[in-house]
């Protein structure tokens, strides 16, 4: 299999080795790993503002750079989604580039979704210690359905326990540019999310998408609390 | 009521800073979410599909919604036929204008009232005050409300949900000049024989409509105190003042309804009442009211039958949104500063009263869609508030800022040697804010961010570049 890593904005900035262990999975799965290398963001910022043209704008150069492979994987659910399921109407005023992107919609994964339901990876390149718990990100939860591949893949690594938070499933606060517009706001509802992973008592808190991670790491260490919080691909890329 | 939605983020921030309010609105959660919850599994176990009701009420409301004329005009015809008057309101001023009418043609002193959103859109109270008509609000909430100097509802089904039972024990002792009780129960039975008396001498009942049936021109009331019978049977005028979308067509469909909406309400699987109410009193009738009157108020909804928010005219106004909503949860509903709060009030506020009045509202609300996955009709909510935010764009109602950062960020996100430059740049740059930390406890760039957390700081590479090195290697 050919798979296209799509880096994510916040990655390429933040985390680069969020974007290392993926390919690193990928590479696990059996998958030959390619990186586009004009890419830069898949628009999010945009079309969450309402700026429908620059998103547009965007969304025709993702599908350019991006329609040539035969899958295209996002370590973020927020940005598959918008790849997959949002492209399509965004385009949808465009015949020739509504069709592109819709050939290419079915072709877009979130990480963990691929690894466990296309590529069927099956020895995990990690020896990830701890108990861990795990954020479940509102986009990937709600539009693409990432609830247990994430677990189930933590569930193979013999050193590793989940242990559920509650409210797992409760929005953090980011809402991308939400996190820097109603700063006050944004940052009161990820102390309750932060609460709730104090409360669990994990040695880290685990979830899929950066911008959500940011904020809850912002708010741990905020509130005084060191506790590490990863991306899912680190933690089955046992590259921490 | 009057706007003060374009002080949405003022009003949150004094919300925020409330430690009482912040305590009460804890309770939402366990009060509506785990009980809507439980209502909800309850019901599948015993063989239900709560997601093929939800469906069913989806398309049911869209039907109406098709023909909402002709199945206004067949309700008409029927109400008629049973003794009613119905009166067509193009606004709120309109419904006071007639419901004062209405008052003095039957020489009205007091008038009692079960609960009705759209009463506060139309700012009814303030109306039949005004015109020297006494009105009561006598459900609980309400009537708490009321007491309070006409304090604005947090809530749509919950009004005083910001209060604690202390708060209401003192007010009560301070207005009804008795001992204060702290006992729930026996504070209820104290503003019940308040209302006892109100609810006898009144010459006129105000009430809302849950649900319209074209079918038999009967009107739906849910309730859970009895208040709702009270004011539409005791007096001998009966005004029912509700939205024209409010419309269903069968006693059939309002089961559907029923089931859907009370579920997600208040996470009952029935309330403890449900009115139909049909007509005038008829000969040999023992109660009901000699005038019937509907007051049916259009208020901005039929502007957007046509439009591409058609689908928020299917709201059944049962609050799952706002008790789901991480926002409404952390502010609470007066910082919406309107009639209507949380998901729905945010899509609704711009819409009704105007943009420009409630910019911040689209905008305030992180798209988590948690509202939308419990929406009995299934209203994609996040994506209306998403096409608001397109809405201000294309009207030029954005700050000038904001507009000039998308623009640029944009035009340089499609150029790839240039954002490359510029990210290779931004990381550096904050890796050097951050001096060897792990975290930015200030971010001028984003001072937002920081007022309440920090800014992790960058590993210190971009991947691009990273990366390339990797290939070199
Ligand atoms: S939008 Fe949906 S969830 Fe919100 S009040 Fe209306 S019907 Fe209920």
């Amino acid at each position: 299999m050919r798979v296209a890593l799509f880096v994510t904005c916040l990655v390429d900035l933040m985390r680069p080795r969020i974007g290392f262990a993926a390919i690193r999975l990928l590479e696990a799965a059996g998958c030959e790993v390619i990186v586009p290398e004009s890419q830069t963001c898949c628009g999010q910022p945009a079309f969450n503002s309402g700026d429908r043209a620059a998103a547009a704008m965007l969304a025709k150069k993702v599908v350019a750079e991006f329609e040539a492979h035969e899958y295209v994987v996002a370590p973020s659910g927020s940005c598959a989604d918008q790849i997959r399921n949002e492209y399509p109407g965004l385009l949808a005023d465009d015949p020739d580039w509504h069709d592109r992107a819709v050939a290419l919609a079915s072709r877009v994964f979130e990480l963990t979704d691929f690894l466990v339901n296309v590529a069927r990876i099956d020895k995990l390149p990690s020896d990830f210690t701890g108990t861990l718990t795990y954020h479940d990100s509102c986009t990937g939860l709600r539009s693409l359905g990432i609830k247990s591949q994430p677990r189930q893949l933590l569930d193979r690594l013999p050193g590793v326990t989940v242990r559920e938070m509650s409210g797992a499933e409760e929005c953090c606060g980011f809402g991308g540019t939400f996190s820097v517009k109603f700063g006050e706001i944004s940052a009161a509802i990820a102390e309750r999310k932060c609460d709730n992973i104090r409360s669990v008592g994990a040695d880290a808190v685990v979830g899929g998408d950066l911008g959500c991670l940011l904020n809850i790491e912002g708010k741990l260490r905020r509130m005084g609390d060191e506790t590490p919080v990863l991306h899912i691909a680190e933690v089955l890329a046992g590259s921490r | 009521m009057e706007i003060k939605s374009m002080h949405f983020k003022a009003r949150a921030a004094a919300q925020l800073a409330n430690a009482g309010l912040q305590a009460n609105l804890k309770k939402v959660k366990g009060k509506f979410v785990d009980k809507r919850r439980d209502a909800i599994a309850d019901f599948c176990a015993q063989g239900g599909d709560f997601e093929a009701l939800r469906e069913a009420g989806e398309d049911l409301r869209d039907r109406v919604l098709a023909d909402l004329d002709l199945w206004l005009e067949k309700f008409e015809a029927n109400a008629t036929a049973r003794g009613a008057t119905v009166l067509w309101a193009k606004d709120g001023a309109e419904a006071c204008r007639l419901i004062v009418d209405i008052a003095k043609q039957h020489d009205v002193k007091k008038a009692t009232k079960s609960k009705s959103m759209l009463s506060e859109e139309a700012g009814l109270n303030q109306a039949l005050e005004a015109a020297g008509i006494q009105p009561v609000e006598t459900d609980l909430g309400e009537y708490i409300l009321q007491i309070n100097d006409n304090e604005a509802p947090s809530h749509i089904i919950a009004p005083v949900v910001h209060k604690s039972k202390e708060e209401i024990a003192d007010l009560f002792a301070r207005v009804h000049k008795k001992p204060r009780l702290t006992d729930i129960g026996e504070m209820t039975r104290e503003a019940r024989e308040v209302l006892r008396s109100h609810f006898l001498s009144a010459d006129m009942g105000i009430s809302g409509g849950n649900f319209l049936v074209a079918e038999t021109g009967s009107v739906a009331l849910v309730t859970n105190e009895g208040n709702g019978r009270m004011v539409t049977t005791v007096p001998k005028v009966h005004v029912v003042i509700t939205g024209i979308e409010k419309v269903i067509p069968t006693l059939e469909d309002l089961s559907l309804m029923l089931r859907l909406l009370i579920r997600s309400a208040t996470g009952q699987p029935i309330s403890n009442y449900v009115s139909l109410l049909t007509g005038t009193k008829g000969e040999g009738d023992f109660d009901g009211p000699e005038h019937l009157y509907y007051v049916l108020v259009d208020n901005g909804r039929s502007n957007l039958l046509a439009g591409e928010f058609n689908a928020m005219l299917r709201c059944i106004r049962c609050g799952a949104c706002m008790n789901h909503c991480p926002v409404y949860q952390a502010v609470g509903g007066h910082a919406y500063g309107w009639v209507y709060p949380g998901p729905m009030g945010s899509v609704l506020t711009p819409l009704f009263t105007g943009m420009k009045n409630a910019l911040d509202l689209p905008h305030a609300a992180t798209l988590c869609n948690q509202c939308g996955v419990v929406c009995p009709v299934k209203i994609p909510l996040p994506e209306l508030l998403r096409k608001l935010r397109e809405k201000q764009v294309e009207k030029n109602l954005r700050p000038l800022g904001e507009r000039l950062a998308l623009k640029a960020w944009a035009w340089v996100a499609a150029r790839p040697a240039l954002y490359h430059l510029g990210t290779r740049f931004a990381v550096r740059y904050l890796k050097w804010l951050a001096g060897g930390k792990q975290s930015i406890p200030v971010l001028g760039v984003a001072p937002e961010w920081t007022v309440g957390r920090d800014f992790p700081a960058p590993q210190g590479k971009t991947f691009r570049e990273l990366y390339a090195q990797a290939k070199k290697s």
